[in-house]
């Protein structure tokens, strides 16, 4: 996109009133009729299919005014399902940015073998549906799981409680935080580090002051993903949940019980608030992105 | 550089520590599961994990699922080249918004996409309503359960196939349009095969995404059992009618046919690093 060098031409292009750029260039459909139909295409099908269905959410969620909204969002299971959620992206998302960072020190900094069989393991959960994953922690925890009998003898119940909606949201979210610092890190090598371990400084403090300010950005983005999933889980915490209602209900669960129970307007102003996490969590990820790529033009391409 | 690595680790502190984390995390967390699944599938023999899989009801959920994901995958394949290469190579109002909006199926959770489109397409929906005076039902048919699929795998092919279009080079393509080849000979000959890998691998990431999708679905399918009923919701029915081995035998195919998709995806991938890497 920048390897064109400036020219007179590129300069008049800026006033071309084709509406084509410094950027633009003669290329395959590059201008006339063929430009316009695909850009009309893509810009018709993406406001049928993206902005329309959240155009739906927020119509629906506000079909009984704003106080209507307000009455369902502030209804006592709602409001219950909203803190079980906010206390499960509390618990879970620490603990998988810790699991990232051990996992890309591990993995990015040591040569040993079944290094890349152990990434392949720690990705696996992105490739499992969440049903799938719901159902194999019962086959853990349930009662006719691995660990079902002997906890029942404890008197431990895990199963369709809340440390089973942490445990699974663990699972379905640990690879966000290790899939960004790995190849990061791997990028970045370890003369740094190792320049600060020989002057003498600790291992934490190298960790502290060398490496953590080289992949802020990353982690920060990883954990964004992180807490967008954790809180919008839903297939997998439905089956582990047991859906008791107002008591083991994250949002997501909670959406579908209103919705199931013909609530539409209830449905709709808890799935609203959802809707706009997403929305926040997209603008986050741009401004990390564009963070990170100022940092990275700053070290000089990061060698 | 691979002196550098293996000689860090006289340096460099915190190796075991930080291995002896991950493997445990790791068995714990992600092992332990998926194996209690497999274990359990497999304590039940091979003929009654037969006989359960193959139940007429179960083939029909992998027909409709199959069939589902297959025709969202073809509309995700097109479309999202369609929005790569908008993208990438044109400047517009309304690109940053664009772009920034093809992440929305990823970050909104599937149970919000699942009753939004559901709505939009009832028949008393936006959309729904005049599809319907035009006889075309999409709420409660296979067509709903593609349409949302479709919506949740968006990304995939956009994704993989952008970064590919913008490291294009521009030389062999201005070379052949200023020797007045045609546009359409092109992005057959030059541009195509540059992309093909990339275009794979993300069709392939949609197609096995749409395959496991649940939340985004069930509420617009209508779940009517041999019709609109998706290998995951049957799993999900046969625990609650507490019929574990069934349920257990289910999600074993659901996995096994996630790690086929995963092979492939990750042969298609290391074609396309190597593709890009020899452009």
């Amino acid at each position: 996109m920048t390897d064109i060098p400036a020219t007179a031409s590129r300069r008049q292009a800026d006033h071309d009133r084709n509406g084509r750029t410094p950027e633009a260039w003669k290329g395959v459909a590059g201008e006339g009729w063929l430009r316009a139909l695909l850009i009309a295409l893509a810009v018709g099908i993406s406001g049928l299919f993206l902005v329309v269905p959240l155009a739906v959410i927020f119509a629906q969620a506000f079909a009984a005014g704003i106080g209507g909204w307000t009455s369902n969002v502030v209804a006592p299971d709602t409001l219950h399902a909203i803190g079980l959620t906010i206390l499960t992206a509390i618990v879970v998302v620490p603990i998988n940015i810790g699991f990232g960072l051990a996992a890309a020190w591990a993995i990015a900094k040591f040569t040993f073998p079944g290094r890349k069989l152990l990434m392949t393991v720690i990705e696996l959960p992105f490739s499992i549906s969440p049903i799938v994953a719901g159902v194999a922690y019962l086959f853990v925890y349930g009662a006719q799981g691995l660990l079902g009998p002997t906890l029942d003898a404890a008197g431990i119940q895990v199963m369709f409680t809340i440390p089973a909606i942490f445990l699974v949201s663990l699972f379905v979210t640990s690879p966000f935080v290790a899939r960004e610092l790995v190849p990061l890190m791997q990028a970045q090598g370890t003369d740094e580090e190792e320049a600060a371990i020989t002057l003498g400084a600790s291992g934490l403090k190298t960790f502290l002051r060398v490496t953590l300010p080289n992949v802020k950005w990353a982690l920060l983005y990883g954990a964004i993903l992180c807490n967008a999933r954790v809180m919008g889980e839903f297939g997998a915490v439905s089956v582990v949940s047991g859906n008791i209602r107002g008591q083991t209900n994250t949002l997501p669960l909670q959406v579908e019980l209103l919705y199931n129970d013909y609530n539409a307007i209830g449905a709709f102003a808890a799935a609203s608030t959802l809707t706009v996490l997403a929305l926040v969590t997209i603008l986050a990820k741009l401004i990390v992105e564009r963070r990170a790529e100022g940092a990275i033009r700053r070290r000089g391409g990061g060698h | 550089m691979a002196t550098a690595l293996s000689r860090s680790r006289g340096v460099l502190p915190g190796f075991g520590l930080t291995l002896g984390i991950t493997l445990f995390y790791t068995a714990l967390i992600i092992a332990l599961p998926i194996f209690a699944l497999v274990l359990k599938s497999a304590s039940l023999g091979p003929a009654e994990f037969w006989a359960i899989v193959t139940s007429r009801r179960a083939v029909a959920t992998y027909q409709v699922t199959l069939g589902a994901a297959a025709g969202a995958t073809l509309f995700n394949a097109v479309f999202g080249l369609l929005l790569a290469w908008v993208l990438v190579r044109y400047r517009f109002p309304g690109r940053r918004v664009l772009d920034a909006l093809v992440d929305l199926p990823f970050a909104l959770p599937t149970a919000v996409a699942g009753i939004a489109l559901a709505n939009l397409l009832a028949p008393t929906g936006w959309l729904g309503a005049p599809l319907k005076d035009l006889g075309i039902k999409v709420a409660y048919t296979p067509l709903g359960i593609a349409v949302a699929m479709a919506f949740t795998s968006i990304p995939f092919v956009v994704r993989t196939v952008q970064p590919v279009l913008e490291d294009l080079s521009r030389e062999a393509e201005e070379a052949a349009h200023s020797l007045g080849a045609p546009d359409r000979a092109i992005f057959l000959r030059v541009i195509m095969p540059a992309i093909l890998p990339a275009f794979l691998a993300g069709s392939a990431l949609a197609f096995a995404r749409s395959l496991g999708e649940f939340g985004g679905v069930i509420f617009i399918a209508g779940n009517r059992p041999f019709q609109t009923e998706i290998t995951a919701l049957l799993t999900f029915i046969r625990l609650e009618e507490f019929d574990y081995p069934a349920a257990a035998a289910i999600a074993t195919m659901i996995l096994v046919c996630a790690f086929v998709m995963l092979l492939l995806i990750n042969i298609l991938q290391f074609w396309a690093a190597r593709h890009s890497g020899r452009g």
